[in-house]
């Protein structure tokens, strides 16, 4: 207990990095407990992904890709990356932060010790544990039953993946401040999730774009992600291409962060 | 530590809901208090008097409009990393996910907090170890109240902040609640509660404050509470014996036949009517007088009967028009 008395600047002391770690396993403990007990949110999580997954491949077939460079199993594989983030992460962490603020959750965590960060962070852990993993699970199909060549840059590949695992959190925080119960998330995701489906070059890749509509794309929040992606798994990606991709997804994350501590709420409106 | 030293400081406390001017409402209207270690404090009032936003202010969870407090020393707003271990809180309504066990949700809690208890014997303290593997939703609000508390209890609080602790609970939760509290003091723990009820303030508090529309209305111990509150003597005049008979020095009151006299002396007023009684030979018909009591003082400081504000003396309370427009409370009881 004296620990917090005798150390000035908690926040960096390793005594304090512990016991932040410990306060955000115990959460993501109960709330991965909580994920298996509903079953909506288990659907979202494990099926829905791979729903999109088949669906996207009839979709992407009948698209002429000509000289983009990219394959149909390229196209659908970077696409379901996509797909997790948005339905394992998004979709699924917004009802979750919703339900947990009108139960008074939040609130009565925040009378403890554990701090607003560690909360959602905590929270957020077993989506985007289980999403990584699906992640994982969607490269080496690729590689083994899909005859695709292994990940030409892995590193990019798993910083796009990073990127987009705490963009969709810190999205589905901002999310929350305007939905006002679980069952409304379902209309306050779709703007985002449309925007993306269309403009991030999950199913329309922005080769086949015309250029200066490629280039505002390429201002949205998920497209960075999916470029990162595709230039980890294929291939491509100047180094001028990896830097702007990069900047956008961190003004996107900075400026979530500065939505969520402006905005967020923490108990029900009264 | 000192016996002297005041774990809870409050001073022209103020909070505002909404804009500074116009819609806004102020629950919280100036006020100062303080909260000595091992302490038990209450704070009573109606509903809207304003105990809960004093109460969430003191626990850290919102910043004040203005004014000042200190809880151990720091404000508990700003500088919280330093405040909470060192605190336990019930809020008034518990926010536990309700698809988890009672044992889950102690898990969850325990990791969450420093130097916590075993969960098993925070269970037992508040009776909840037969229910530890029964899911939150199906437990019952007294229960649901004894888990709140258990987890306030989770890390041996220096300071316990209990917000209405036995609102939904049967009377022997109660009573054990009560218990559990004395042993909390008897350990030297400080506790800050809230209560409607005037016979819980009176069985736990060491010293009380009675709250109304934003402003204390009066403080101190339970005994000295009461003892700004004038007594009262009632009774029924024959028809022919009009109040203005009335000796003057005993400042009756009537109602058709019907007298009150309030007085701060009741044996000398007591004494000075019945002689007059002898004297006129006046029947005095159902003759009553009492001292007042804990529950009569808050009864009439909470409604703010507007009779009584000279009794009160140095406080500045008038009637307020704004005190009857309350926030919407979701959830009230």
């Amino acid at each position: 207990m004296s620990a917090t008395d005798t150390t000035p600047t908690t926040d960096t002391s390793p005594g304090e990095a512990t016991a932040s770690l410990r306060r955000m396993r115990a959460l993501a403990r109960a709330e991965l407990t909580l994920l298996v007990r509903n079953r909506t949110a288990m659907f979202t999580a494990l099926l829905m992904p791979l729903a999109m997954v088949l669906f996207m491949r009839s979709t992407v077939e009948q698209l002429s890709l000509g000289n983009t460079g990219l394959s149909t199993t390229g196209l659908v594989m970077t696409g379901g990356i996509a797909m997790v983030l948005i339905f394992v992460v998004y979709t699924n962490l917004i009802p979750t932060y919703v339900s947990r603020r009108e139960e008074l959750v939040l609130k009565r965590l925040r009378t403890g010790e554990v701090r607003d960060g560690e909360i959602l962070a905590g929270t957020s852990l077993p989506v985007t544990v289980l999403a990584l993993l699906q992640c994982v699970v969607l490269v080496a199909a690729g590689a083994t039953l899909l005859d695709m060549s292994p990940p030409e840059r892995p590193e990019l590949l798993l910083l796009g993946v990073l990127l987009g695992l705490v963009l969709m959190v810190l999205a589905a925080a901002v999310t929350a401040v305007f939905t006002r119960t679980a069952e409304s998330s379902q209309i306050t995701a779709l703007p985002l999730v449309m925007v993306s489906f269309i403009g991030s070059g999950v199913f329309v890749p922005l080769e086949v774009m015309p250029d200066r509509m490629a280039d505002v794309m390429r201002l949205l929040p998920m497209t960075p992600v999916i470029d990162l992606v595709r230039y980890g798994w294929f291939g491509g990606g100047e180094p001028g291409e990896v830097l702007r991709a990069v900047g956008v997804a961190v003004v996107w994350s900075v400026a979530s962060v500065f939505a969520v501590r402006r905005w967020f709420r923490w108990e029900p409106r009264r | 530590m000192d016996n002297g030293e005041q774990v809870i400081e409050v001073s022209g406390l103020r909070r505002r809901y909404g804009p500074a001017k116009g819609d806004g409402f102020e629950a919280v209207r100036g006020i100062s208090f303080s909260v000595a270690r091992g302490e038990v404090f209450a704070l009573l009032g109606t509903n809207g008097a304003g105990k809960t936003s004093t109460v969430e202010l003191l626990e850290g969870l919102a910043e004040p409009s203005g004014g000042r407090v200190r809880v151990l020393g720091h404000d508990p707003y700003r500088d919280r990393a330093r405040v909470r271990s060192r605190i336990g809180v019930m809020l008034q309504e518990g926010g536990f996910p309700s698809e988890l066990t009672v044992a889950e949700t102690a898990r969850m809690w325990a990791g969450c907090t420093t130097g916590a208890r075993p969960v098993g014997e925070a269970l037992e303290t508040v009776g909840l170890a037969p229910r530890a593997n029964v899911r939150v939703k199906q437990l019952s609000g007294g229960e649901r109240r004894r888990l709140d508390l258990a987890m306030a209890l989770l890390g041996r609080p220096e300071v316990l902040f209990l917000d209405e602790p036995t609102t939904g609970l049967d009377a022997e939760g109660r009573r054990d609640t009560w218990r559990l509290v004395r042993e909390l003091r008897s350990t030297g723990t400080t506790v800050l509660l809230t209560t409607h009820y005037l016979e819980e303030a009176e069985q736990l508090a060491d010293r009380l404050a009675i709250m109304r529309a934003g402003r204390i209305v009066v403080s101190g111990t339970p005994a000295e509470v009461t003892a700004t509150r004038p007594s009262r003597i009632r009774f029924t005049l024959p028809e022919e014996v009009p109040p203005a008979r009335l000796p003057l020095s005993l400042r009756a009151a009537a109602d058709g036949r019907r007298v009150e006299i309030r007085t701060e002396r009741l044996q000398e007023a007591l004494t000075e009517l019945l002689l007059w009684a002898r004297r006129e030979d006046v029947e005095l018909e159902g003759l009553d007088a009492r001292s007042a009591s804990l529950e009569e003082a808050f009864l009439e400081i909470a409604h703010g009967d507007p009779a009584d504000h000279e009794g009160l003396g140095g406080h500045e309370e008038t009637t307020d028009a704004t005190h009857t427009a309350r926030p919407a409370k979701a959830g009230a009881r």
